[in-house]
């Protein structure tokens, strides 16, 4: 490659992010195509993949070396010390030119080669079928049907080509509308609702300015309000501010005028936009990458980067769309400025709300490629895919993520997924090896030909399965079950498990979650034994009919018998170890602990402030 | 009894609310010298509720045309509202629970009249008595014993009878060293961590003054403590107490150890706070988390203004610091701050959770609060005579042993595998130390126990927990013991706010404790299927 020209740097230091002692881990730095390895003295290795390096910052020469503070998108930060300036410029170097492709050919996914074949690369893009999701939910029906208009991407870019749209939408209302929207994007079914057969429809934001109308927009809502049979008024949700919504007006935008369409409920909901997104993650990324925090300050950056503020909101918006459905019956068209950064959280996390489809490993896959990846959420320029413009930033699909963590939290039996599912989703839409999050729109991906140069994210997902799999879910009861989250302020945490995923020594040193899961597996297997056995002793039973069934033959087949029992204590062994791992990682040696300027401490004449630091380097993993 | 000369009324009729979750429970309501009852006749479930009035923190009445109202905030935060019918009714009932909730005797409080079935008076009152331990100790080290120079409590009023002190100290010599620190708290051993050799101690402040008095006996004893330890140990002292604070302290008699008197040992100040800014904390924690309405700034505002949470954290890293100074310095701690009968406590019972692994498991952590806590003379009456809901004046109240449950909350969600007992246990503790049936936490230390006659007259807690309907409630299913020690991390983002207390009168019960239920399924079902074997139908011989 021709960024690189340190391809591995010795006697590199890797600091504690959060130690005040300043120990840290010597190894060796490697600079490959792909990732920047740092391997340290007990062979541990820490792979950190260029796609997912949001920042490199050189700082001030040290008596040590030349420090490199590397931020990533997945949170991790790591700050080396490498001995040679001239070593640490090169390296800073081609990490900026390595973290910021200028082409998506240059992305990771192009040349990511898990060893499949073309069928079964092909098999994997098929793996989520959306045609097949519509179908799941009931439609085409008498009410709604695959519109055409789309199909070659001619009346909107960033939508995909297959639409769903009320049965009496005409194509001309269709395309009048679409030219009344904001890109292009006019009202289309994003989930059905079977039994309530109420719809959520999305779009953006209507041109209205301060007087325009449009009687073919008028229409389609009057069409989507009709589909439902149920109900007589829809909600039209904004969920801009008030205020940002009356600005766009002088720009030509703004928002449905509630005297222009008829049986509408026009709602405001207030979830800020992009830009304040994008800072207020800053801020809470500043605030808890400080060093010997302080409980105050932690709860007073906490409270001032408005993070876990624009969390509820979300929330808040998904719960008021989840209830128009669930108890109004009523369908609900969801836009914000361009419907895809807003509008898709609150319609996905709604979906989520009502269908326990979406909470299983599987379901969740479609509702992320439904509502988020079809629907040209610009995966691409939120994630800083390609060296671009750094206001197109914003970490919303983040959000999302968090709002069904909480959701995880609150109704711990209600997913079948875990935290871990949430994290490695996170992780890859900014790590450009799979195909799925690359592009900003189904057209641009298709231009791409993405499925035929780069894999599908889900299979490696479903082939991990157990990994991701919560021990607590039960889905009997879930059947049907709307979830009514509880969002008074005291449910909102902050959560560690994603914002220090890296820094281990801030976690819980054992696992509940692990050991439920090999509690239930072992049950499972125990049970299977059980049964084996039974139908082994049955089977013995049926030749022995003539009822000359001796003691030893009987004796040979229960449990006890030595043959049957080493298979038995056999299966325990090949499940106990991860108990074992479990088990060792629980308390901390002394190694481990940060001690050695204590013990300075007592030499030296005057009793200073010791500063001590607890369980730390408990490297869990 | 002289009860009915406070009670006023016979009985109401009257509605009672729990909680969002809980429905109503409509029927009569009595008042008796101890409780206060409501049956809703026979065929209801509950067919009695019953309320410890003790438990009642404050009690707000408002009456509106022939009904009334009474809200009672109880010790253990939660809120319960009655409706009563009859405007006279309604006024009675408050008068009399008024009366009765503020009565300061201890002795004709309800564990003194307490008889419940399956238990015997004159039971064991604990099971593992401290005083084993300190034999175990004194065996095992050959350094210490078992000394009865307090038998009469004439040393130190608020030491229990048998103290474990250095073998090569005798007992005069305890009794002048007892004169030199405050409350005759003289250092006594509070752990022996065996794999180190090192012991940690606590004590009340030496009383220096102002004219810097040294008490050689006191010297003398620290001494012996390093001789008893490995050749070479040498020693902390944590003071709870900032600098400054320990300075001002010599004024009135109080101070520290000087450091030419004590060869071998270093002083630390690791500030905690104690008294009425914490109870004053506890209050607006409390307050903060009563308000449903509250936009999240608000909150996360009130969370961070009420310090709690700090507290939790400098709690925790200075029982780190006395834990790590023996674990692997191999030095021995004498922890004190004024009296030695708060903050030090709280140290201490927190260094032995995270050094000794018995000390975790359900005998071991009773064990340890008897003898950490109950022995060692907190004085749980005065510091829990109120809950965060009293309008009362504060006089002596201090959650101290509430945070230290806070605290141990938190090593439990760290490592959720290694504590014996649940979140249920701690929950009971803190509900008894300031309302309970039992005598366990009566009094503010030993002498008075023995005054009253607690352990004759009155049930252990300690047997009412060993009974077998409360296990599921108290235990932690997942419960695997562990060898190590076990380190916490401080972190302000590793603690959490203890939602299962503090939310409990606002916030409808966690789901988590649904999810709880399942764990405890899959944990039974595990038991139930290791134990069992094919069915006998299967395995015996057709007839």
């Amino acid at each position: 490659m021709e960024h690189i020209r340190t391809t591995k740097v010795e006697q590199v230091k890797l600091l504690d992010r959060f130690s005040t002692s300043n120990k840290s881990l010597t190894g060796t730095l490697y600079l490959t195509a792909t990732h920047l390895l740092f391997i340290d003295a007990h062979q541990k290795e820490t792979w950190i993949l260029h796609h997912h390096i949001a920042s490199v910052e050189k700082l001030a020469l040290t008596t040590s070396g030349c420090p490199l503070v590397i931020q990533c998108k997945n949170f991790r930060t790591v700050h080396f010390i490498v001995p040679r300036e001239r070593d640490c410029h090169d390296i800073y170097n081609s990490l900026l030119q390595l973290s910021k492709q200028a082409k998506y050919e240059d992305l990771y996914a192009f040349s990511y080669n898990p060893k499949q074949n073309d069928a079964e690369r092909l098999r994997g893009w098929e793996l989520i079928d959306l045609a097949e999701e519509y179908k799941r939910m009931g439609v085409p029906n008498s009410n709604w049907q695959l519109s055409d208009a789309n199909r070659d991407y001619k009346i909107c870019e960033t939508y995909p080509r297959e639409l769903y749209v009320p049965r009496i939408a005409s194509k001309p209302i269709i395309v009048g509308s679409s030219k009344f929207r904001s890109k292009g994007r006019f009202p289309v079914l994003s989930y059905y609702h079977q039994s309530k057969e109420a719809a959520i429809c999305r779009c953006s934001q209507p041109l209205s300015g301060f007087s325009a109308r449009c009687l073919e927009d008028e229409h389609l809502l009057q069409a989507i309000s009709k589909a439902n049979p149920a109900n007589r008024y829809m909600y039209v949700m904004d969920t801009r501010p008030r205020l940002n919504a009356m600005a766009n007006r002088a720009a030509g935008k703004g928002y449905e005028n509630e005297d222009n369409y008829s049986n509408i409920r026009f709602q405001f909901v207030g979830i800020e936009n992009i830009h304040v997104m994008r800072s207020s993650l800053q801020k809470l990324l500043e605030v808890n990458g400080t060093k010997g925090l302080s409980v105050n300050d932690f709860y007073s950056g906490l409270e001032s980067s408005g993070w876990l503020r624009h969390i509820k909101a979300v929330m808040d918006a998904a719960i008021f769309l989840a209830k128009a459905i669930a108890v109004e019956s009523a369908s609900v068209l969801v836009h914000c400025s361009d419907g895809w950064d807003r509008t898709s959280q609150v319609c996905s996390l709604g979906s989520l709300l009502l269908d326990p489809y979406y909470r299983t490993i599987r379901g969740f896959m479609v509702l992320i490629e439904k509502d988020w990846i079809s629907f040209g959420h610009k995966f691409s320029e939120r994630c800083g895919h390609l060296d671009g413009d750094p206001k197109e930033v914003s970490p919303v699909f983040t959000q999302f993520l968090e709002c069904v963590w909480h959701l995880t939290e609150q109704f711990p039996q209600a997913f079948e997924f875990n935290e871990a599912f949430l994290l490695q989703i996170h992780e890859h839409i900014h790590s450009c090896q799979f195909g799925n999050f690359i592009g900003n729109c189904q057209k641009e991906r298709e231009e791409l030909k993405l499925k035929e140069k780069t894999y599908s994210l889900w299979p490696f997902l479903l082939g991990d399965q157990k990994k991701y799999l919560n021990p607590l879910y039960s889905s009997q009861s879930q059947k049907s079950a709307v979830l009514e989250p509880n969002t008074v302020s005291f449910n909102f945490k902050f959560w560690r498990n994603m914002y220090h995923q890296f820094d281990r020594t801030l976690h819980p040193r054992q696992s509940v979650f692990n050991i439920i899961m090999n509690l239930n597996e072992q049950n499972k297997q125990l049970e299977k034994d059980i049964k084996d056995l039974e139908s082994q002793i049955k089977q013995r039973k049926n030749k022995q009919t003539d009822g000359i069934l001796s003691k030893e033959l009987l004796n040979s087949v229960r449990p006890e018998s030595p043959a049957l029992k080493a298979t038995l204590s056999l299966k325990e062994q090949a499940l106990l170890p991860v108990n074992d791992v479990l088990r060792t990682i629980e308390g901390s040696s002394p190694a481990d602990n940060r001690y050695s300027e204590y013990a300075d401490e007592f030499s030296k004449a005057e009793p200073a402030v010791v500063s001590l630091e607890y369980g730390v380097a408990r490297m869990t993993c | 009894m002289e009860f009915a000369e406070l009670i006023r009324t016979g009985q109401a009729q009257a509605e009672l609310l729990r909680g969002p979750e809980e429905p109503p429970l409509r029927g009569t309501l009595c008042i008796t010298g101890h409780h206060l009852l409501l049956s809703p006749g026979p065929q209801a479930t509950p067919d009695l509720w019953l309320l410890l009035l003790r438990n009642v923190d404050s009690i707000e009445k408002r009456v509106a045309g022939d009904s009334g109202t009474i809200t009672l905030r109880c010790k253990d935060l939660r809120v319960l509202q009655l409706d009563i019918e009859g405007v006279e009714a309604t006024l009675d009932i408050a008068r009399s629970i008024e009366a009765l909730s503020s009565l300061e005797s201890v002795i004709t409080s309800f564990p003194f009249f307490y008889r419940p079935k399956g238990l015997r008076l004159g039971d064991a009152w604990h099971f593992h008595p401290p005083e084993c331990y300190y034999k175990r100790v004194a065996r095992e080290t050959n350094a210490w014993r078992l000394s009865e120079a307090n038998e009469d409590f004439s040393l130190c009023p608020s030491y229990p009878r048998a103290v474990i002190v250095p073998r090569a100290v005798d007992d005069s010599a305890l009794a002048r060293s007892a004169r030199f620190r405050q409350g005759g708290r003289f250092p006594v051993l509070s752990y022996y961590h065996a794999p180190s050799g090192t012991v940690l101690l606590r004590a009340g402040q030496p009383l220096t003054g102002p004219q810097k008095r040294r008490c050689s006996e006191d010297e003398e004893l620290l001494r012996a403590v390093l001789a008893g330890a490995r050749p070479g140990a040498r020693g902390f002292i944590v003071d709870t107490r900032s600098p400054q604070a320990a300075k001002q302290a010599r004024m009135s008699g109080g101070g520290t150890e000087p450091k030419a008197a004590y060869p071998g040992w270093k002083r630390l100040h690791r500030p905690l706070e104690r008294g009425r800014p914490l109870q004053e904390s506890f209050v607006r924690l409390v307050e903060a988390c009563g308000d449903l309405e509250q936009s999240m700034d608000r909150w996360l505002n009130r969370l961070e203004s009420c310090r709690w949470l700090s507290h939790v954290k400098e709690t925790l890293s200075t029982a780190c610091l006395a834990a790590q100074s023996m674990e692997q310095e191999g030095a021995c701690v004498l922890v004190h701050g004024a009296e030695g009968t708060d903050s030090t406590l709280l140290i201490t019972s927190l260094a032995q959770l995270i050094l000794d692994p018995l000390s975790r498991t359900m005998a071991g952590f009773q064990e340890l609060i008897e003898r950490e806590w109950v022995q060692a003379g907190h004085p749980f009456q005065l510091r829990c005579a109120h809950s965060a809901f009293s309008h009362a004046r504060p006089k002596h109240e201090a959650p101290t042993f509430l945070l230290f449950l806070d605290c141990v909350w938190q090593l439990g969600r760290q490592f959720p595998l290694s504590l014996e007992f649940g979140e249920g246990m701690l929950l009971a503790l803190f509900e008894h130390a300031y309302a309970s049936p039992f005598g366990t936490f009566l009094c503010n230390n030993e002498k008075e126990r023995c005054l009253c006659e607690v352990r004759t007259r009155t049930h252990s807690l300690w047997s009412g927990l060993r009974q077998p309907k409360e296990q599921r409630k108290l235990r932690n299913p997942l419960y695997v013991p562990n060898p190590l020690a076990i380190w916490p991390s401080a972190e302000p983002q590793s603690l959490r706010l203890w939602q299962g207390l503090f939310l409990r009168g606002t916030h409808p019960p966690e789901p988590s404790e649904v999810a709880w239920e399942k764990v405890w399924q899959i944990v039974t079902d595990q038991e139930k299927t290791e134990g069992s074997q094919p069915t006998d139908s299967a395995s015996e011989p057709g007839p």
